[in-house]
């Protein structure tokens, strides 16, 4: 090209001398032509929705028959077969996946090709719909990476789902030609139907050396934990048959079985079910005398009664999955999908996804041989406990089971959490239905300790400019004996604190923070100074505590290290009238909230107030200059599903002065407003986490008739 | 001029056509460029004729998968039994299921032999077995067999190393190619290649090793089990180290490993490369050369400079200042190092690939440990950064959990590894994962009691649910009379008061039958009398724990006849008990403390400011706890507890102390007025509800109990030193001391507050 154009170049002087006026314009047309064109062709191809339009036009519109077609030589390498001593550690090569931060590993896909022997036979199906899916679903999700070089898992086109439609030594060989083979290391086979007669192997027979299989009916013997992925068999009636989710409870049969096909003598034992316990047992078969046009597979028979399938499986609690010719059967997905608990006899077979699923949530497992006690045992589940299998069994399809995009997801992410262990899903993310995510609660501080005593507790005073008064907070708080160091926050940007000199003298360290900005959520800052898992938050104007009030509230603190353990208690109650939530000062019988003026709780609630509060709550109170001490009851009530502990006799807390000067209006715009705040945090977090008791803690003694001298918190509740 | 411009216009012109004509493919590409990104994503087609494409097999193919010419299923399975054998054994091969079904689960141990020395560890397995709630000394009983040849120790360069097993084992009679035993072993195999051969054909028996390979591993028929010392003690064990709970570990150090570094053999790829994550601050590797005899032949360059630094730290040190311990294999794949790290609340970082995990099988450690690869060690620290600080301190909790629940003792190890087999036997009655993983862990959640979280009293949260709104109320009648006594009626009428109440069951323990069911006051909810029959030894007394099947609701409220109680008080204690399900929460207290003089465990019914007992004559509990103490407790501690009088209240506190770590609760109790009551009845009488007057001597203020006097000459009574003993023998049992002193009582918000008795919920407790 580059000879080319010098050329062009050498020619053009020559012509120019020679051009005549009248060509002038001629050429400009020309020129302003061309250069036009040159625009809009430009145009064109990067205004963005034309993208859309192309990419049909590039490779989109391709037939499955148009695939190229590669000949395999008869005599072409054939892989060995599987090795079964493989395991992640010694056939995989990990260090194809290498550290990403992402921690998502990248899958290869080849591309389709046709493959024929020596004869021009084809080797197999070229692609079956659902494998089709399957590579569609990978190739659209975040694992694809079309970088043959950057991959870390290689899926073949081959398909092997079902190897009744394959031949085996010729796909063996259509792999062996790979361009990545190397021995199978690093790829990945699909498949759902193993074996075939007479002896039904219990995974694929094609040799695939080193390749990690995701089988559908892996025995104990063939699966290689940790390496294999046991994968369901898929039901192409999910994708047909819409069966609505059933509430969980009790249904019409107790035990239903709807395979067909079925070896006579399991056949015979069930009958033998029947004939015992009589109608809750349902058994049916394979209809014999259906009119032409209906399909044999949506029906089932039970002597002349007809019934629909899948439909007939939501009519019973308990759904038979027997074993046929293989351990891996279809009916297990229609049986999930219709919130029937599966009762599984198959000895030795390795559950869909076992290696992350908790079947024993969602299913029965029954040995072949107590068959006959079937009934007994499944009688023995308590009835919540089938009620949440039900659930869970739906759950598993919808998430597991339901399509092959579902498949290939769950089977990917299994690797990848072999790849990164530390970025793995958790179990309760694989097993609990969103449901119970929602309802349920996990502590993020669900060891039970007793922090010891010695390590005592940061006091944090949030401050304004009330110098007076805080000094006197600080010097009564100094006098607790588990006190070990004294913060104050200094919200005041236009005043400096007073001189070091001035602050009282007191016997642990007194630190003060500077802040930059007048914010309530300064109160609840994790300070680097905060060494103490225990911290008081008290206000500067909370002089009434007495030492053995606050001494003793540390000591419930210690045995609640979970909550917020406070002094004044307040309550939300339901106005009816209103239809909202509204806040309670008054005394009453109940609490759900301690004002956090003066409360003890564990130094990591300020970490989740600071990061994890959830919506715009933090900016809402800065705002509002408001309700901080709300928003804590609810972070702290919400993750930890437990209620606060109030300790302690109720005693009047702001000074009678202020109260007099702040008069009954300002009182109630203030009730008005907490109200507010209530409702607006109930809705942000989607629900209301307070919990609502009705008692409080005091020292064992309190008030008993017994020497006040004697008792370890004797100034407690005075005035 | 014009000829210049035509020139410049010119080129310009031709050097326009020239890049359009042929640069055209590359300008196409380029302009395409932002397109193909698009099409990286989607690169597999969506063919035209993808709907038209097969189905993978025949729906017919998929409902009827069956061949009638396959063998029969019975066949089949008998056809297995002789293919799956050794090391293909599964329990449905190789496990004798029959033998356990008509005694359950008994594990029998071959009694001992005089001339055969035992290692220390050994030893403590088989006592661990011997006073295991499963142990039978009769073989024909048993579902299980231990030997009692020692093997843990197979290397046999190794002093303990036993010769000739596999001539000793052919000359047990009840051996039967090792059918439905259990071999325990800790090292296998020897230098240089420390394979995983024991020197003795095992045959069909479960292996419960330490150090397991995967490869090797018979999935859910072989048990890995960690690798103890011979030091690690019996029972109770020592707690773990984490005492606080912070979001950001205040740790010296992120990542620490102290130990061998081999230059040869196996295990030296890994060891050899510890030494190039350290980076002197945060990550601290050290490794030393020093080990064996002939270190200094296989010296290299570092070997001085490293054993040098290697001195400077110290293990223990550095295990209490690290967030992430490194757990490399060794020569094997297990050590001790796994167990310290976790007792250390440092997250392990295991580099031991194909390690099958100890209990794996049951425990998820990912939760708990960053299983790490061996070839990716320069990863390690990075990956560890990126963890997440709430991770971080969930990660250490569950450490200290799984440390606690199955680790801390070799009871706890063996009790493990039987309770994994047992779950293999039933499957549909066995513990799942969740109950596993979830405190208190799965020794302390019984199968046999319910499969489901929401019957246990520790679930809850979790499981989104709460304890049922009623309770039972459960009085034990001792009274020989064979009537009714004035307070148990009142009692009755007391409780069938409360809204809450669903039934009332009464327990006769008397000789004489029970009165006529006209004599029996009119309540308004049930209330059934169940025959106390079980009176064979001495008095019975842990019947009143046996979990009756009458028992429907989650709370029972356990009574003696002589309790006297309000309606009020029964309402109060009950709403507290649904904040606490898992704690007792009752009425009277005693409280436990050490006794410096004496060297042990002291017990006083003083007023104190501490409690750590509810006595059970009046207290809310869960009704798990029946059938924990019936089912969990062994045999032999109850015949104990039997034995000695007035016991088994202290037993029930002990066991929900040991199960929760937490102390019982207190409740309001009204002012009592000290009731007369008959004295035959021994020690109960005395000890419920106030104390005698005279015994009001409480401790000092704000000291430890440790310093109160002793209090059991003083009170004189042989009663309560029968208490004392009860509670040290406990003590001894569990290994530690599981009660959890408490300063605190829950009384009603408003209670003794200075507002109108009408505003109050619970005005008749503060009646004096």
């Amino acid at each position: 090209i580059m000879c080319a154009s010098a050329k062009y170049n050498t020619r053009g002087p020559a012509l120019i001398p020679r051009m005549k006026t009248k060509h002038r314009i001629y050429y400009i047309t020309l020129f302003s032509i061309v250069l036009l064109g040159l625009i809009a062709t430009g145009m064109f191809q990067f205004w963005p929705h034309s993208i859309e339009s192309s990419s049909d036009w590039t490779v989109e519109k391709r037939s499955v028959h148009d695939v190229p077609v590669v000949k395999l030589p008869a005599d072409s390498p054939i892989p060995e077969r599987g090795d079964l001593s493989c395991r992640m550690h010694t056939c995989f090569d990990v260090y194809r996946c290498g550290f990403n931060p992402k921690n998502k590993i990248k899958v290869y896909i080849y591309s389709l090709k046709k493959y024929v022997d020596e004869y021009g036979t084809s080797v197999s199906n070229t692609i079956s719909r659902e494998y089709n899916e399957l590579l569609t679903a990978i190739s659209d999700s975040e694992f694809y990476t079309d970088d043959v070089n950057r991959a870390c898992l290689f899926v073949p086109s081959v398909d092997v789902l079902n190897q009744n439609t394959l031949r085996i030594k010729e796909t063996a060989q259509a792999l062996a030609q790979l361009s990545r083979w190397d021995r199978g290391t690093n790829h990945l086979l699909f498949n759902m139907l193993p074996g075939g007669p007479p002896d039904y192997n219990t995974a694929l027979d094609v040799p695939r050396d080193r390749a990690l299989l995701a089988g559908g009916g892996f025995s104990t013997w063939t699966y290689r934990q940790g390496y294999d992925v046991s994968i369901p068999v898929y039901s192409p009636l999910s994708g047909e048959v819409d069966l609505p989710e059933r509430g969980p409870g009790p249904r019409r049969y107790f035990i239903l079985s709807s395979q067909m096909a079925l070896h006579p003598e399991y056949r015979s034992e069930l009958e033998a079910l029947q004939a015992e316990n009589g109608e809750s047992v349902l058994i049916l078969d394979k209809c014999t005398n259906l009119s032409d046009g209906v399909p044999a597979v949506r029906k089932r028979c039970h002597k002349n009664q007809v019934f629909d399938y899948p439909q007939v499986l939501q009519e019973s609690t308990f759904c038979v999955v027997l074993r046929g010719a293989r351990l891996g059967q279809a009916v297990l997905s229609d049986v999930l999908q219709a919130g029937c608990v599966p009762v599984i006899i198959a000895d030795s077979y390795i559950l869909p996804f076992s290696e992350v699923l908790d079947w024993k949530r969602a299913s029965v497992v029954i040995p072949e041989e107590k068959m006959p006690e079937m009934y007994s045992i499944l009688q023995s589940v308590p009835q919540r406990q089938i009620e949440e299998m039900q659930r869970q069994a739906r759950w598993f399809w919808e998430a597991y089971f339901r399509s092959m995009k579902a498949i290939a997801l769950a089977t990917l992410q299994i690797i990848n959490d072999r790849i990164y262990p530390y970025a793995a899903i958790s179990y309760e993310e694989w097993n609990d239905p969103p449901a119970v995510k929602w309802s349920s609660v996990s502590n993020p501080l669900f060891l039970p300790l007793i922090p010891p005593q010695s390590q005592g507790f940061t006091a944090i005073v949030l401050t304004y400019d009330r110098v007076e008064s805080l000094f006197r907070v600080i010097t009564e708080v100094s006098k607790v004996p588990s006190l070990s160091k004294l913060l104050v926050v200094w919200n005041n940007q236009n005043k400096n604190p007073p001189e070091d000199s001035l602050w009282p003298k007191i016997r642990v360290p007194l630190k003060v923070v500077r802040t930059a900005e007048n914010k309530l959520s300064n109160r609840f800052f994790p300070y680097d100074e905060i060494e103490t898992e225990a911290v008081l938050a008290i206000d500067d104007d909370i002089i009434m505590l007495t030492s053995d009030e606050l001494q003793f509230g540390y000591e419930v603190w210690r045995e609640f290290p979970d909550r917020l353990v406070g002094y004044p208690g307040r309550l939300h109650l339901w106005d009816h009238e209103m239809n909202k939530w509204k806040y309670e000062s008054e005394w009453t019988n109940e609490v759900s909230m301690v004002l956090t003026g003066a409360a003890f709780y564990h130094k990591y609630f300020n970490y989740l107030y600071t990061y994890k509060m959830p919506g715009d709550i933090k900016n809402w109170v800065d705002a509002h200059m408001n309700c901080e001490d709300i928003a804590m009851n609810f972070l702290v009530a919400n993750v930890t599903g437990k209620s606060v502990i109030k300790v302690t006799p109720r005693k009047k807390f702001k000074c009678p002065e202020c109260t007099a000067i702040d008069g009954l209006s300002l009182d109630q715009t203030h009730m008005v407003e907490r109200s507010e705040c209530i409702n607006k945090f109930a809705s942000v977090f989607g629900t209301m986490p307070l919990k609502v008791v009705e008692h409080r803690a005091d020292p064992v003694l309190y008030k008993d008739d017994f020497p006040e001298k004697l008792k370890s918190f004797p100034n407690i509740g005075s005035l | 001029m014009q000829t210049r411009k035509k020139y410049i216009f010119l080129t310009f012109l031709a050097s326009w056509l020239l890049l359009f004509f042929f640069f055209g493919d590359q300008l196409h590409r380029f302009a395409f460029f932002s397109v193909r990104k698009a099409e990286a994503r989607r690169n597999w087609p969506h063919w035209t004729d993808r709907s038209l494409l097969k189905s993978f097999a025949d729906p017919k193919e998929l409902q009827s998968d069956g061949d009638p010419s396959l063998p029969s299923p019975r066949a089949r399975r008998a056809a297995r039994l002789s293919v799956y054998k050794n090391s293909r054994c599964r329990m449905e091969t190789c496990f004798d299921f029959s033998r356990c079904e008509k005694h359950g689960f008994k594990v029998f141990t071959y009694p001992r032999e005089r001339d055969q020395p035992l290692s220390e560890s050994y030893d403590k397995i088989l006592t661990s077995i011997e006073r295991s709630r499963y142990y039978t000394p009769n073989p024909e009983e048993a579902c299980l067999f231990i030997l009692s040849i020692d093997t843990l120790d197979r290397d046999h360069l190794s002093g303990q190393y036993v010769r000739n097993v596999d001539e000793k084992i052919r000359s047990f009679p009840l051996w039967n190619g090792g059918r439905n035993h259990l071999i325990f072993n800790l090292y296998s195999g020897t230098w240089p290649n420390y394979t995983e051969d024991l020197g003795f054909d095992i045959g069909q028996a479960i292996l419960a090793k330490a150090s397991f390979y995967t490869e090797s591993f018979r999935p859910g028929f072989d048990i890995s089990i960690p690798l103890f010392s011979k030091d690690h003690p019996q029972r109770g064990g020592e707690r773990g180290w984490l005492y606080q709970d912070s979001i950001h570990p205040k740790k010296k150090y992120l990542l620490v490993f102290k130990g061998k570094r081999y230059l040869t053999g196996i295990g030296s790829g890994t060891r050899n490369a510890l030494h190039h994550i350290h980076n002197g601050k945060d990550i601290i590797s050290l490794t030393t050369c020093k080990h064996g005899k002939d270190w200094e032949k296989h010296k290299d360059t570092r070997c001085d400079k490293d054993n040098v630094d290697y001195e400077k730290f110290d293990y223990q040190e550095l295990l209490h200042n690290s967030t992430f311990c490194i757990v490399p294999r060794g020569r094997r794949l297990g050590s001790f190092r796994f167990l310290e790290a976790l007792q250390a609340a440092c997250i392990p970082v295991l580099l031991s690939d194909g390690w099958e995990l100890p209990f794996a099988e049951a425990i998820d450690w990912g939760k708990a440990a960053v299983v790490g690869n061996e070839r990716l060690l320069l990863q390690i620290p990075s990956a560890v950064r990126c963890i997440h600080p709430e991770r971080v301190l969930a990660f250490r909790q569950q450490t200290q959990f799984l440390w606690d629940a199955y680790f801390s003792s070799v009871d706890k190890i063996v009790h493990t590894t039987l309770e994994i087999i047992k779950d293999r036997l039933l499957p549909h009655r066995s513990r799942s994962r969740f109950l596993w993983n979830t405190l208190p862990g799965g020794l302390l959640a019984l199968p046999d009691f319910s499969t489901h979280p929401g019957d246990f009293p520790f679930y809850y949260l979790q499981h989104g649910s709460s304890p049922s709104e009623k309770f039972t109320a459960f009085i034990r009648a001792v009274s020989p009379t064979g009537s009714l006594s004035q307070p148990i009626l009142r009692l009755i009428q007391a409780v069938s008061g409360s809204q809450y109440c669903a039934q009332i069951l009464v327990l006769w323990s008397c000789e004489k039958p029970p009165p006529p069911s006209g004599k029996w006051p009119q309540t308004a909810v049930p209330l059934t009398i169940i025959q106390g029959g079980r009176k064979v030894r001495g008095a019975g007394l842990s019947d009143r724990f046996f979990p009756y099947a009458a028992i429907r609701t989650d709370a029972v409220l356990s009574l003696d006849e002589h309790t006297s109680l309000s309606t009020s008080e029964v309402d109060f204690a009950f709403v507290v008990w649904r904040s606490f399900p898992e704690r007792i929460v009752g009425f009277p207290t005693r409280s436990h403390f050490w006794d410096t003089e004496q060297r042990r465990w002291g017990y006083t019914s003083k007023w104190t400011n501490e409690l750590s007992i509810v006595l059970t004559a009046a207290a809310f509990y869960h009704r798990y706890y029946h059938s924990l103490f019936t089912e969990y407790l062994p045999a032999g501690l109850r015949e104990l507890v039997d034995g000695l009088a007035a016991c088994e209240d202290i037993l029930m506190n002990v066991l929900v102390a040991a199960v929760t770590k937490l102390p019982p609760i207190k409740v309001t109790q009204r002012k009592q007025h000290k009731e007369t009551v008959p004295q035959q009845v021994g020690c109960k009488a005395g000890d419920v509800g106030t104390p005698p007057a005279g015994e009001r001597s409480p401790s000092p203020p704000r000291s430890p109990p440790a310093k109160v006097k002793g209090t059991a000459g003083a009170a004189g009574s042989r009663c309560f030193s029968q208490r004392q003993d009860c509670l040290n023998q406990l003590v001894d049992w569990f290994g530690y001391m599981p009660l959890v002193p408490s300063q605190l009582r829950l009384d009603p918000v408003l209670f003794k507050d200075q507002v109108s008795v009408l505003r109050k919920k619970y005005p008749r407790l503060e009646k004096p």
